[in-house]
């Protein structure tokens, strides 16, 4: 026998690499881990658990193989952008609301907030540029859009050949959105718009945004229209994307309106009142955009509690440590709870009652809990947690935007509690 | 059965709902028996079924008006319902659901084999074309499509990857994959076709197709056809009987050596007679 050859097999048997590469196969493999979604408790009917089970698959095809690339260069990788954009629109995700004329599914609130979350499981970054094109942008421009404007700019949104992107908050103008500073001056056949427009989603990629300005500043409130502008009007451009701690590949930026022309034929809905689409886009925008914290909450669960049962210390798999089942049970519940208001929410919407201080509950019970949530899983994978080979951290940066994202949590509390001041204002009055 | 006079083809793709509960493309690292798991009971179908759709479909696109239906069949439970409706959003244009009694014994290859020839026989239109998948991962039995070929009298081109149709010759040349390599016949229809794996991995489109939001919703509109083995006369009764089923043997553990010098010791124990070096 060949006493080298013998040796040099021992040295090999050796095992070298540990779990982490079980990990890093499974992203390559195409084979999905199991989703400890609850459908029993989800409730859903028939038709929309068979519309679920469609988007998670593309999801999870499509989607989750690229998200940790996407998030750790920041981009979508060149030419992907454009792909992925048209097989969301082939897959007939891009326009679940809108009439099918137009190309869309005619469906409600409940599915694109499905569609949110199975997205946002995937990848937190692609979903929420996801929402921000076809809640903010399409179905604004479906519910208040002539149709001549309608048959302009939806099929091709909705077929993913175009982006779509909102545009209200301003560098100086946040929370106190209505005091938005971007004016639209009257001038012959339409209006020449100037300022800024700052955290605009897409604002980089866009070629369709929907732009709130001032046509009447003295009006305060009263005086926000709402245009549709195009990428290639003259004096709109944009400043670069800007660098994120989280929602990395939806590309952020400012764009700036210098002179920039638009027709009178893009003003959207009604002049002077745009504050009404601002506000009504609002309450939907924050419903479906709920499905946000929760793809993340069930993706980190999903995650972590598989880890816990696969890590051994002390000879046992640190799942089965009383203190990891408190954080696992903590984690469950408040991942469940949480869809249940968001569901039932959506629901209610789908049956036309749209409750504002239900819709920005929502959103804020759920994105404080994902915040929650997905720290939580970070701990739940201790040293490893802290490593961005692992999925965990993303999890948390990307959750951490729904915080702030269409309203801060303080501003969504103010709102509620000023829906209930006004109850008792008016009982006594 | 005569196949159609027209030039035009009727492609009729067979389908079976696979019994396992988690579907094959998730990594089981639970129990697959635990309930709290998330199942998608769309992906039902037998991987080679839904391969042998989707080349019924490749196969429109490429002939366009030539193919006149595409018709999926089933032989199952009331449950088997859902796989025909994945298969009509995959793009086939109608089925047949051959139904039986929840809880009846699962029918053997020969059964179903019959079983479509009654089905084909019951065809106005005739078929000239059957693609099915080459075994289902369940039984891993691999006999249907040759079964039904020989009951038909009908040409069989098994292990396929690749189809060609010239519906002006009525010919098609299929690729199949053997133990040598790739071997390409020419075959006369009607055929009857089952389909491999390699055709999914190494054609250019190798994205697999999922069916799109709108094709499942235009799907719950597609007609499907009830019937049942009475009414087609066959009789499914099991003729086979399962003795036993076990498990492989478990694998005894190895053992670690401390050094070469007893690797060689324990090798010639096991009777390892080393050649000359």
């Amino acid at each position: 026998m060949n006493r080298q050859l013998l040796s040099s097999i021992s040295i090999l048997s050796r095992r070298t690499i540990w779990q982490r590469s079980l990990y890093a196969r499974a992203a390559v493999s195409h084979r999905r881990n199991v989703s400890f979604y609850n459908s029993d408790v989800a409730g859903l009917t028939e038709d929309q658990a068979e519309f679920r089970d469609a988007i998670t698959e593309f999801a999870q095809r499509e989607v989750a193989p690229r998200a940790a690339e996407i998030d750790r260069t920041n981009t979508f990788p060149a030419g992907m952008l454009q792909d992925l954009w048209e097989k969301l629109g082939s897959m007939g995700l891009l326009g679940i609301t809108v009439s099918p004329e137009y190309g869309g599914l005619s469906l409600g609130y409940l599915n694109h907030t499905l569609a949110m979350e199975e997205l946002s499981r995937a990848s937190g970054s692609v979903a929420l540029s996801y929402g921000a094109h076809s809640n903010l942008c399409v179905n604004q421009i479906h519910r208040w859009g002539t149709e001549a404007q309608k048959t302009k700019y939806l099929p091709d949104l909705v077929a993913g050949k175009k982006v779509g992107s909102l545009a209200m908050s301003e560098p100086g103008s946040g929370s106190d959105v209505v005091s938005m500073q971007l004016r639209a001056t009257k001038v012959e056949g339409g209006w020449k718009l100037n300022g800024n427009k700052f955290w605009i989603t897409n604002g980089p990629t866009a070629s369709t945004l929907v732009v709130y300005a001032k046509t009447a500043p003295e009006k305060g409130s009263r005086g926000i229209t709402a245009f549709v502008i195009e990428r290639k009007f003259t004096g709109f451009s944009t400043h670069q994307k800007l660098d994120k701690l989280g929602m990395r590949g939806s590309d952020t930026c400012e764009l700036v309106f210098e002179d920039c022309y638009v027709p009178d034929e893009n003003v959207l809905g009604p002049l002077n009142r745009g504050v009404e689409v601002l506000m009504s886009g609002l309450d939907l925008e924050r419903l479906v955009l709920c499905g946000g914290p929760l793809g993340l909450m069930q993706a980190a669960f999903d995650y972590a509690v598989e880890y816990v049962h696969d890590r051994k210390q002390f000879g046992h798999p640190v799942g089965t440590f009383q203190l990891m089942q408190g954080k696992i049970a903590d984690m469950y519940t408040k991942l469940n709870a949480s869809r249940s208001y968001v569901y039932a929410v959506a629901k209610a919407c789908d049956q036309g009652k749209v409750s504002r201080r239900d819709c920005a509950g929502a959103i804020l019970y759920s994105s404080d809990r994902a915040v929650e949530v997905t720290m939580e899983a970070m701990q739940m994978l201790g040293g490893n947690g802290y490593i961005n080979e692992y999925p965990t951290g993303r999890f948390l940066r990307d959750a951490r935007l729904y915080t702030v994202g269409a309203g801060t949590q303080e501003i969504r509390r103010m709102l509620i509690g000023r829906e209930f001041n006004d109850e008792f204002k008016r009982r006594s009055a | 059965m005569r196949p159609t006079a027209a030039r035009l083809l009727n492609i009729l793709v067979p389908i079976k709902r696979q019994v396992r509960t988690v579907d094959y493309a998730v990594k089981i690292r639970v129990n697959p028996d635990q309930k709290g798991i998330d199942l998608n009971v769309k992906h039902s179908m037998n991987p080679f079924d839904e391969i042998a759709v989707e080349e019924a479909v490749k196969l429109r696109e490429r002939l366009k008006d030539k193919v006149k239906s595409i018709k999926v069949v089933t032989i199952g439970p009331p449950k088997s319902l859902e796989t025909l409706r994945t298969a009509l959003a995959m793009g086939a244009d109608s089925g047949i659901h051959v139904e039986l009694a929840e809880g009846a014994p699962p029918p053997e290859p020969l059964g179903i084999a019959k079983a479509l020839r009654a089905v084909i026989a019951h065809e106005q239109d005739g078929v000239d074309l059957v693609i099915m998948g080459k075994q289902a991962i369940d039984d891993d039995a691999g006999q249907t499509g040759q079964m039904l070929a020989g009951l038909m009298d009908w040409a069989q081109a098994t292990f396929a990857s690749k189809v060609e149709v010239d519906t002006e010759k009525k010919e098609a040349s299929v690729t199949r994959e053997i133990d040598g390599g790739l071997e390409e016949l020419r075959c006369r229809l009607p055929l009857v076709v089952t389909t491999d794996l390699r055709g999914r991995r190494l054609t250019a489109s190798v994205e697999p197709r999922y069916a799109s939001l709108p094709n499942i919703m235009k799907a719950k509109k597609k007609q499907i056809v009830k019937l049942s083995p009475e009414y087609l006369q066959v009789d499914l009764t099991p003729r086979l009987e399962t003795l036993k089923v076990t498990e492989p043997a478990k694998r005894q553990g190895g053992a670690k050596v401390a050094s070469v010098d007893e690797l060689i010791a324990k090798l010639k124990e096991a009777g390892i007679k080393p050649v000359a070096s």
